[in-house]
């Protein structure tokens, strides 16, 4: 029994079939292509900034060179061109400045403490199934289209406003200015700022929980386990190494409540004087442009872009000071991490 | 030293902590009751909408175009469905690729260093109010050319783009390196890696921040009011030649207006909207989860 002899062949490797030129060109081409396109989106997405400076300054440019700096504190607004009519065709945003100011002031007022509060229901006190169902219920609220908020601010929230809340108010703390004679529909300054709230609430809410929850676990009870009771580790542990986080919310709760057009415009109406009176109408500087942009001509139009440019600006800058606290901080949080 | 009375129990706290206790079960209180504060006031905004627009919600006030007349009674919305889905529609075809080659660029090919800028130029758009960018969109398309509902369209791209590529970018990040590195091993080229592994792996991340761009935008009204909002009253589906009428303008519109037909009307649209809304919201929701668990399975 002979072993199967091998003979010894040897076998001529296959020659390496060359590479397909096709392949080797759509995948030189395609990667190409594809860092391109993504490097051309990008810049776009950064131009786009550029542009709409650019555009919103060109747009105004006939009312800053008019009015100037000035702008911001003249008070007369008045689109009339009609001969003989006094300061015809004259405009400036003081009114406007004001009423931005306040209805933001007001609407952080009311959300700051009540979205904190929510944030540390949430993330330190609610039981795990309730706040499974509360969290989402609360971003949901973030969802509702300002329209819808504005819808019902003039049809429900005004009424109750006009009564009883804005009765009340008046009859308790009247002897403050602020709150003044109530509005007869229930619609004004201090309205729009709680609608403003409602929408702010649900920003606050939703990053003063997460920053809560990113508070080292062992921080929460090394506290508990020296006696403090669970409020007194909120506000010594949670609260505490939270600050420039909160800060950060109340910015971005600020960007919103400075910027909204639709819901105020639809709530705050249309006033056009400067009293301390909250229960008053007035105008913010979004919800101006809202109500008159359409209607609009020449100077008038200009005047309103020339609000857009500040608009702009104010958020630019308020963006910018929120990343500062949140790299700042995420700076300390490094080094503490060491 | 205090001093203690020997006949209390030690269980029962007495002075200073007796305080501490109350100030905590208050403060705890009261954060209970924020909680239900917000909760009450979504829930009271939700049923305000649901009641009063419940009963013009019919087949009429969604297939029929509204009477011709002010605040005339009777018709429905159907122009305004049309146009907003158009609009929409319109907005998350230039948004959609836009978003996914940015965030494609984030992840993939960019340096810390090339990467901040484009992470600052999202964030500042994602910052400006919607009004300033349809002022902006005024300016670029519509002065001196007439209100179009591509104008609207164009000025919802800008407002969906940082939200569909933040949570692109997010999903792409959470695909695994491994698969990367394994098509790289096979010799595979980048663009296919990225179309063929990344993107499938990332689809339902990517799906669920569409979706929610176009809940977002679907309720826009500042674009809307600035760029498509003199419009007549019947369907058109000329998204390039003229202002399409739209959901978010027929509420805004109806609810400046003085008459109740037209409240009714306005409550029947926001309800139609907030539908649409929250079923996009929640079935986002279902979407993330599932891709969270399927996440968790690898």
């Amino acid at each position: 029994m002979g072993a199967a002899r091998v003979s010894p062949v040897t076998v001529a490797a296959p020659a390496p079939a060359p590479l397909s030129p096709t392949r080797r060109f759509t995948d030189r081409f395609g990667d190409r292509a594809l860092v391109g396109l993504t490097i051309v989106a990008s810049l776009v997405a950064a131009a786009l900034i550029v542009l709409i400076i650019y555009k919103l300054v060109d747009g105004a440019s006939g009312s800053i060179s008019k009015f100037g700096l000035a702008f911001l504190w003249h008070s007369t607004w008045n689109p009339s061109t009609s001969v003989g009519v006094r300061n015809a065709n004259v405009f400036g945003a003081g009114t406007l400045l004001y009423y931005t100011v306040v209805t933001s002031a007001i609407a952080l007022l009311l959300a700051v403490p009540l979205g904190v509060a929510i944030g540390v229901y949430l993330s330190l006190l609610a039981p795990g199934r309730l706040g499974a169902v509360i969290g989402p219920l609360v971003e949901l609220l973030a969802a509702v289209p300002s329209v819808i908020i504005g819808l019902w601010g003039i049809l429900v929230l005004g009424p109750f406003m006009r009564s009883p809340i804005m009765p009340a108010l008046h009859n308790v703390l009247g002897w403050i200015p602020i709150f003044g004679a109530p509005s007869a529909t229930g619609l004004g300054v201090f309205t729009a700022s709680v609608a403003l709230a409602i929408m702010v609430l649900p920003i606050i809410a939703a990053i003063s929980r997460d920053l809560f929850l990113s508070v080292p676990m062992e921080l929460k009870d090394g506290a508990l386990a020296l006696g403090m009771t669970r409020w007194e580790m909120i506000r010594g542990v949670v609260l505490d190494s939270s600050r420039a986080g909160l800060a950060a919310a109340t910015i971005l709760g600020l960007s919103r409540a400075l910027g909204e057009a639709i819901a105020v415009t639809q709530i705050i109406g249309a006033g056009s004087a400067i009293t301390a009176n909250v229960f008053a109408t007035g105008d913010t500087f979004a919800s101006r442009i809202a109500e008159q942009f359409n209607d609009s001509t020449g100077l008038w139009t200009s005047s309103l872009f020339y609000c857009a440019v500040i608009l702009l600006v104010i958020e630019l800058a308020v963006n910018f000071a929120a990343q500062t606290i949140v790299r700042r901080f995420e700076r300390r949080m490094g080094i503490a991490a060491r | 030293m205090a001093v203690v009375d020997p006949s209390t129990p030690l269980t029962v706290a007495t002075g200073n902590l007796a305080r501490r206790r109350r100030v905590d079960r208050f403060m705890r209180g009261a954060a209970v009751a924020a909680a239900v504060v917000a909760v009450a006031i979504l829930a009271i905004l939700i049923i305000s909408v649901a009641q009063k627009g419940a009963s013009q919600l019919s087949i009429t006030f969604l297939t029929k175009d509204p009477p011709v007349g002010l605040s005339a009674a009777g018709g429905g919305i159907a122009d305004a469905i049309v146009g907003s889905l158009l609009i929409v529609g319109v907005a998350t075809a230039m948004a959609l690729p836009m978003s996914v080659l940015i965030a494609i660029y984030l992840t993939e090919f960019s340096t810390p260093r090339t990467a901040r800028p484009i992470r600052l130029a999202l964030d500042l758009l994602n910052g400006l109010p919607s009004i300033v960018i349809a002022v902006f969109v005024f300016g670029l398309l519509v002065a001196g050319h007439g209100q179009t509902g591509f104008a609207a369209s164009f000025a919802l791209a800008i407002i969906m783009v940082p939200l569909i590529a933040r949570t692109t970018s997010e999903m792409l990040l959470l695909v695994p390196k491994e698969l990367r590195d394994a098509a790289h091993a096979l010799g595979v080229s980048r663009w296919r890696t990225i179309f063929g592994i990344v993107l499938p792996g990332a689809l339902g991340g990517i799906l669920t921040g569409v979706v929610l761009a176009i809940a977002r935008a679907a309720g826009e009204t500042a674009p809307v009011l600035i760029l498509s909002s003199i419009f007549g009253n019947s369907t058109t589906i000329d998204v390039f030649g003229t202002a399409l009428p739209n959901i978010p303008m027929t509420i805004f519109n109806d609810s400046e207006s003085g008459v109740p037909s037209d409240h009714a009307k306005a409550w029947g649209a926001a309800l139609v909207l907030i539908l649409f809304i929250l079923i996009g919201n929640l079935g986002a929701r279902a979407m993330l989860a599932r891709q969270r668990r399927k996440a968790m399975a690898r």
